[in-house]
Parts: structure tokens; C-alpha cells; sequence
């Protein structure tokens, strides 16, 4: 990808981010939240990475971030008003995004993965398929794709999940299950003990 | 850089955009009325043609009322534009276009014909041709729903509050639904790029239609079970999806004036309209691309049409846009049959359906079509 979208969608991305923590409209924050999602979600698509930016926008943007706005606009919370800048808050704000940057930064000089340009390490689909072979993995449709050359991400990940992740995949399935029974207990309302308030 | 790529490319989007999908939704605001016309056995708009009246003559050419989207548009624009005080302008005027957009958008992977011959070099007839698309075309779909939430709550006034709010709760219902009943269909295909689905089902026979190729094995007649179960959750869903009779709950006019346009006029309205046609015509191309065999003609493999024939003669290339165009015009009139035919849904039987019936029966559908994949060779 041109440098150049890799800075713009960087700065839609970061730009957007900030909004999130500045405006003061609920609805615009969400929705700026949106955007940011948006642009990280190019930002995968430029790697590569089709099926986590696409997953990105419709799980996140598309459901996710609905459902926050819906809440926002049932609840019809106002604008908070402006208030004094809360100089120690601020400050400690920064404070620690500078301690996160530098722990980032130290992190990722060690990474040696990190040091090569990404054009000078080409996909190589059919290299990718001997090595396949020759640690006996053969999934038909994963090996057509790479024999035509290309790169089959979606199914390289299914094959991750239901392989190499299966317990743990369906560990995340009992939690969410649990979650799911959770909210609806939590939900459902109990009104046979309780008398209707009349109304005044 | 590939100079011939992107010069392709932008004429794709350009002559597909502009020369197929904006002249497909004026027709459609036309045939809607045609058609809702034939069924309640009325004549419909037939007067708007050439107004030759205006340049003296004694009667106009009616050309059978064809120029009255021209005469809508025309309308639409010279309208009073009236915002009203109450609402919150940025997102009053950013809605409509939320709207539109991401229905434009999902246009760019759904393969229009096989390819067509310009200057000695094929050009297949998709704008991107991604390994995702039908992921793509929910995830990009799915983002419409801002328009029509920010509609309703800029408004600021309760009805089309109301209609934003029913709006966002079904199309999230419903996505579940049309994401789950796809599945079985990319299970068979194996593959997710909707070009090589449409090349698959050219050659072997259409999903819900395998008279030709390998089509004719028990295997993929059994599959037709699941497969036609598939089909109808993805097309109701499909209606849902696009807010169109009879799931049109966010802008019905029986209880909610007309729901999350009411505040609008002139222009914006418009967009709204043609946001929902453009939704529909995509759905519709989606339909057709993933169950009836989307630009393959029936038997073209062995009548000289099929893909492979399309390399050099540009006239099977043009042959097969015809075809996909002509399914495509056929969901469509089945969209307005439905919606002059069919009374409108009550918002709670709209949820217990896409909540109890589809999601469940589609998620039962995937481990139907597994279990056949499986068993039956």
C-alpha cells in the first residue's frame, strides 16, 4: 500500500480516537468511535488482513457500535455540559500514555520480526503449500487457493480455530452461553409477586 | 502501477454506478408504481413522455409514462428544501447520505457478467474481485443502519424516533438470520470470492438449479434440502434487511406518519427512497449471484455461453450482463408483488420471527448440510 493511505487512515483512525474522548455529545462520540474502527479497519485490509477488517467493520462498527447508539438514544443522555478542565486528570492522562508509548516502543525495538520491510518479504503461496505438505496438513480448499496463488486467509484462520484453538474456542462458547443465560435472568421481570404501581 | 488496472477500474465503477445501478433505481421507483398499479388493476403513471406540447404541437408522446422518473427527480430537486428548527442539523444532513452510500458501496464485489474483450485484454466484470464478498456486502450493508437511526434521532420528534429505533433493532435481528443461512451455501462452494461461486455455478450447475456438469450427483440433490431452506430465510431476511414490505415497521405509515423520514422533504427524502431501492437491487443481485447462478445462462456450457466462451467474443460477455440483469429485474418484481400483496407485520411477530423461527432453523440448517456433506458422497 502507498505510504501516503497508510498515514491517512492512521490519521482517521487516531484522529477519530481522540474525538471519541473530547466531544462532549454522547452520539457524536460514538459515532466517532465508528470511524475509528473504519480506519483501523482499512489498516488491516492494507496487510493483507481482508477477513479481520472486514470482521472489524461488522462485528464492530456494524452491531457493536448500533447497539451503543441505541442505548445512548433510548436513555436520551444529554450533552455533558463543559466543565473546568480537570488539570490533575489531564496530567495524568498524559503521563500515562507517554509511560505506555515508551513501554511500546522498547517492547517493539526488541521484535526482531518488526526490522524487515514488508516488501521484502513477499507472500510466497507455493513455498507455503510444500511446507503445508510436508507437515501433513492437506486441507483441500485451503491447498487450492494457495496453488492458484493466492493467499486464503479466511480459511487459514477457520483451520487455526478448529485445530490448533478447538478447546479453547469452545471454552469462549460456554462462557459467552453463561453470559447470554445470565442476561436474560437478569432481565426477565418478575412481576407476579410484585403489584403494578398504580397510576397517579 | 498498472495504468490499464486502474483506468478499468474507474470506468468499471463509473458505467456500473452511473450506467446500471442509478438508472435501475429511477426504473424501479417507476415499476413500483406499474406494478402495484397492475395489482390493485389500475392504469399507473402513463402520461409523462415527451412533452411536445410545450413546442407547439398538438399532443405529447406518452412512451408509455417512461420519462416520469426524470419528471420525479426534477420534482424532488426544485422542491422547497425545508429544514425544520428542531432537529440537529449535522446529523439531519448526514443521515440521508448514510443512506445511500454504503447501498452503492456493496456494488463493488458482485460479479455483473463473466468478462468482456476491450483493446485485446479480458476485463472481468467485477469491480473488486475480493475473497470475502459476501462477508463484505453484510459488513458494508450493515453500516446503513446509521442513516436511518441518525434520521430518526436528529429528527427530534417522537414518530420518527420511533422509526429509527424499530429500524436498528430489526436490522440487527435480521442480520444474524442472513449471516447463519449463508453459511450452508459457502460450505458447498468452499470458497467465499462470489466471482469463482458465480464460474463455479456456470460450470456445474446452478445451486438451487444442478441440471448440468457435475450437477447431476445425488449428493448435490440432496443438497437442495437445506439449500432451498437457505433461500427462502436469506430472501425474508433479505426483505427485512432492506426495510421493505411487509417488515417496512420503521416508516409505517399506519402508526408511525412515515417513521424516520417524516421531518424530511425534497431532496433528502429522495435519497432516503433511493437508498431503499439501491439496498434492494443489491439484495437482489446477491440472491441471484449466491443461489441462481448470477451471469451463467442455463446450459450456456453446452449451448457455446458458458465463461470460457466469453474470451474473446464480447457479445457472450454482454450476453451474460443481459442474463444477470434480466434475474436480477425478476427479484425485483418479486420484491413489489410482495409488498402489494402481503400485509405488513406487527413489530413483535417481525422479532419472534427472526429471533425464534429463522435464527434457529438456519443454525439447525448448517449442521443439516455438514451432516450431508458428510455422509453422502
Amino acid at each position: 500500500m502507498p505510504s501516503v493511505l497508510f498515514y491517512l487512515f492512521s490519521a482517521i483512525m487516531l484522529g477519530f480516537g481522540i474525538l471519541v474522548v473530547a466531544l462532549r455529545n454522547p452520539v457524536s462520540s460514538a459515532l466517532s468511535l465508528a470511524m475509528s474502527f473504519l480506519g483501523l479497519a482499512a489498516l488491516f485490509v492494507s496487510l493483507g488482513a481482508f477477513f479481520i477488517g472486514i470482521i472489524q467493520v461488522l462485528v464492530y462498527a456494524g452491531a457493536v457500535m448500533v447497539l451503543f447508539l441505541f442505548i445512548i438514544m433510548l436513555f436520551d443522555i444529554k450533552a455533558e455540559e463543559r466543565r473546568k478542565l480537570n488539570l490533575p486528570a489531564v496530567i495524568g492522562g498524559i503521563v500515562l500514555v507517554l509511560i505506555f508509548t515508551l513501554q511500546l516502543a522498547t517492547v517493539l525495538s526488541d521484535f526482531q520480526p518488526g526490522k524487515r520491510q514488508i516488501n521484502t518479504v513477499p507472500l510466497d503461496p507455493a513455498n507455503a503449500l510444500a511446507t503445508r505438505h510436508a507437515n501433513g496438513l492437506t486441507v483441500p480448499t485451503i491447498d487450492k487457493d494457495l496453488a492458484a496463488g493466492e493467499l486464503p486467509d479466511v480459511k487459514l484462520i477457520g483451520e487455526t480455530l478448529f485445530t490448533k484453538y478447538n478447546f479453547h474456542l469452545q471454552i469462549v462458547g460456554v462462557l459467552l452461553l453463561v453470559a447470554t443465560v445470565g442476561v436474560i435472568v437478569i432481565s426477565r421481570r418478575e412481576d407476579k409477586t410484585v403489584e403494578p404501581v398504580p397510576a397517579k | 502501477m498498472d495504468w490499464f488496472l486502474i483506468i478499468s477500474s474507474g470506468a468499471k465503477i463509473a458505467i456500473i454506478t452511473f450506467g446500471i445501478i442509478l438508472p435501475m433505481v429511477a426504473l424501479c421507483s417507476l415499476a413500483e408504481r406499474k406494478v402495484s398499479a397492475f395489482i390493485q388493476d389500475r392504469i399507473g403513471p402513463n402520461r409523462v413522455g415527451i412533452p411536445m406540447t410545450l413546442f407547439g404541437a398538438k399532443k405529447d408522446i406518452a412512451l408509455l409514462g417512461l420519462v416520469q422518473p426524470l419528471a420525479d427527480g426534477l420534482k424532488f430537486l426544485l422542491k422547497e428544501d425545508f429544514t425544520p428548527k428542531h432537529v440537529r442539523k449535522f446529523y439531519f444532513w448526514l443521515a440521508p447520505a448514510l443512506v445511500l452510500v454504503p447501498a452503492l458501496l456493496t456494488v463493488g464485489v458482485i460479479p455483473f457478467g463473466s468478462s468482456i474483450q476491450v483493446l485485446g485484454k479480458q476485463i472481468p466484470l467485477v469491480i473488486a474481485d475480493l475473497s470475502i464478498g459476501p462477508l463484505f456486502v453484510f459488513a458494508i450493508s450493515s453500516l446503513g443502519v446509521y442513516g436511518i437511526v441518525l434520521a430518526g434521532w436528529a429528527s427530534n420528534s417522537k414518530y420518527p424516533f420511533l422509526g429509527g429505533v424499530r429500524s436498528s433493532s430489526q436490522m440487527i435481528s435480521y442480520e444474524i438470520a442472513l449471516g447463519l443461512s449463508v453459511i450452508p451455501v459457502l460450505m458447498i462452494f468452499g470458497d467465499m470470492n462470489l466471482g469463482s461461486i458465480v464460474r463455479f455455478q456456470d460450470a456445474n450447475g446452478w445451486l438451487l438449479f444442478p441440471a448440468w456438469g457435475s450437477g447431476w450427483t445425488l449428493q448435490r440433490w440432496i443438497l437442495l434440502i437445506p439449500l432451498v431452506i437457505s433461500f427462502v430465510i436469506f430472501t425474508v431476511s433479505i426483505f427485512a434487511e432492506t426495510n421493505r414490505a411487509p417488515f417496512d415497521l420503521p416508516e409505517c405509515e399506519t402508526e408511525l406518519v412515515a417513521g424516520y423520514h417524516t421531518e424530511y422533504s425534497s431532496m433528502k427524502f429522495a435519497l432516503f427512497f433511493l437508498g431503499e431501492y439501491a439496498a434492494m437491487i443489491v439484495g437482489s443481485a446477491l440472491i441471484v449471484t449466491l443461489f441462481l447462478g448470477g451471469w451463467s445462462i442455463p446450459f450456456g456450457h453446452y449451448l457455446g455461453l458458458g465463461a470460457a466462451d466469453a474470451i474473446g467474443n464480447w457479445w457472450v460477455g454482454l450476453l451474460h450482463v443481459g442474463c444477470f440483469l434480466t434475474k436480477v429485474a425478476a427479484f425485483i418484481f418479486f420484491f413489489m408483488w410482495v409488498r402489494w400483496t402481503v400485509p405488513r407485520f406487527r413489530f413483535d411477530q417481525l422479532m419472534r420471527l427472526g429471533w425464534i423461527f429463522f435464527f434457529e432453523i438456519a443454525l439447525a440448517n448448517v449442521f443439516l448440510t455438514a451432516l450431508i456433506l458428510m455422509l453422502v458422497k
